[in-house]
């Protein structure tokens, strides 16, 4: 049984290495709010407010572009939307916290940090403090997300454009999905769920991002049908 | 009005993570469901790794000659063998550097 500083270390130690493209990309986001010729704390109160890296930007993207307060506000309720299932995935291990403890925590769930807290979970079913994993990988995360936006708000983009690091972004999820790939079923729904987003792409406020998952999912469970 | 989005904008995002942890009960999940939700990683992000290689900030696809795809192949067979984190996201931005940098210039 391994205690709760040992399971928050743990959980450290498995996202930090996500966290060379979550800091390039931190950057880029605080500096492309300054760019767009937001007032900074604005920019940065996002960090805390909203702490959810791609739609930050498209945020302000949409607002700069001319786009209402609604639109943008609907924007990121959509991209953010995910989180209901990374959610619905989490509560098996989540289930006898407290109400309290369940508010607190929820805050903390990034994309990377749910994807690496899910496959220890997956592997240490029975310790007794998993959720401290997921305040680490969590805690982590978010403490390198405000260094990061806050140094690209006021150093500005010291990363050179030219590296084109937001490329790092789409190689942090490979490393998450890239050992699936030895099952065929999750090469299906992968591919599935990629083609679709590029099919819908274009569809309003962004929603390829929840619209391709759902149907990705839906094709998971018509091979679970066809396994039995 | 732009900090009151932000707050609305704030409020929806951390709703989308709490819903599910802390206000469904998990006994409303079917069995069929709970099975389909260990789909979920796969289901997900390939929606975020598709677009950002495929298509280029103008919203238009991107030629199949793309560094990005080169890269992204890279970092695939390396992570696959490698099983590291590091090197996934390491081999895969130097190759694309390699050809931006080297090759294309």
């Amino acid at each position: 049984m391994l205690s709760k500083k040992q399971l928050f270390t743990r959980g450290m130690f498995d996202i930090s290495p996500h966290m060379l493209s979550v800091i390039p990309f931190g950057i880029i986001c605080g500096a492309i709010g300054v760019e767009l010729g937001f007032n900074p704390y604005l920019v940065y109160a996002m960090s805390i407010i909203i702490f959810g890296g791609a739609s930050q930007i498209v945020f302000l993207q949409l607002l700069s572009g001319g786009a209402s307060s609604l639109v943008a506000v609907t924007s990121v309720g959509i991209i953010n939307s995910r989180h209901l299932l990374y959610g619905a995935v989490l509560s098996e291990y989540l289930e006898k916290l407290s109400f309290i403890k369940k508010l607190l925590i929820s805050y903390f769930v990034v994309d990377q940090g749910f994807a690496e807290s899910n496959k220890f979970f997956k592997k240490n079913k029975d310790e007794q403090y998993l959720h401290y994993h997921l305040i680490g990988t969590g805690c982590t995360m978010w403490v390198c997300w405000q260094i990061a936006t806050l140094s690209g708000i006021v150093l500005g983009s010291f990363v050179p454009a030219e590296l084109g690091l937001k490329f790092a972004i789409p190689l942090t999820f490979i490393a998450i999905v890239v050992q699936d790939l030895k099952k065929i079923d999750h090469v299906i729904v992968m591919i599935t769920c990629g083609l679709s987003s590029l099919l819908f792409f274009d569809a309003p406020f962004k929603s390829y991002i929840i619209i391709s998952p759902v149907i990705a999912l839906f094709v998971a469970s018509l091979i679970l049908r066809l396994k039995k | 009005m732009t900090w009151f989005s932000i707050i609305i904008a704030g409020i929806l995002t951390y709703f989308m993570r709490m819903t599910m942890i802390a206000l469904v009960d998990r006994d409303l999940l079917g069995d069929k469901i709970k099975a389909v939700l260990e789909y979920v990683p796969s289901a997900v992000f390939p929606a975020i790794i598709f677009p950002a290689i495929f298509i280029n900030d103008y919203g238009t696809f991107v030629e199949m000659n793309d560094p990005k795809i080169f890269g992204a192949i890279v970092a695939i067979i390396v992570g696959y063998f490698s099983k590291n984190i590091i090197a996934t996201i390491l081999s895969g931005l130097i190759s694309y550097w390699f050809l931006i940098f080297v090759i294309f210039s």
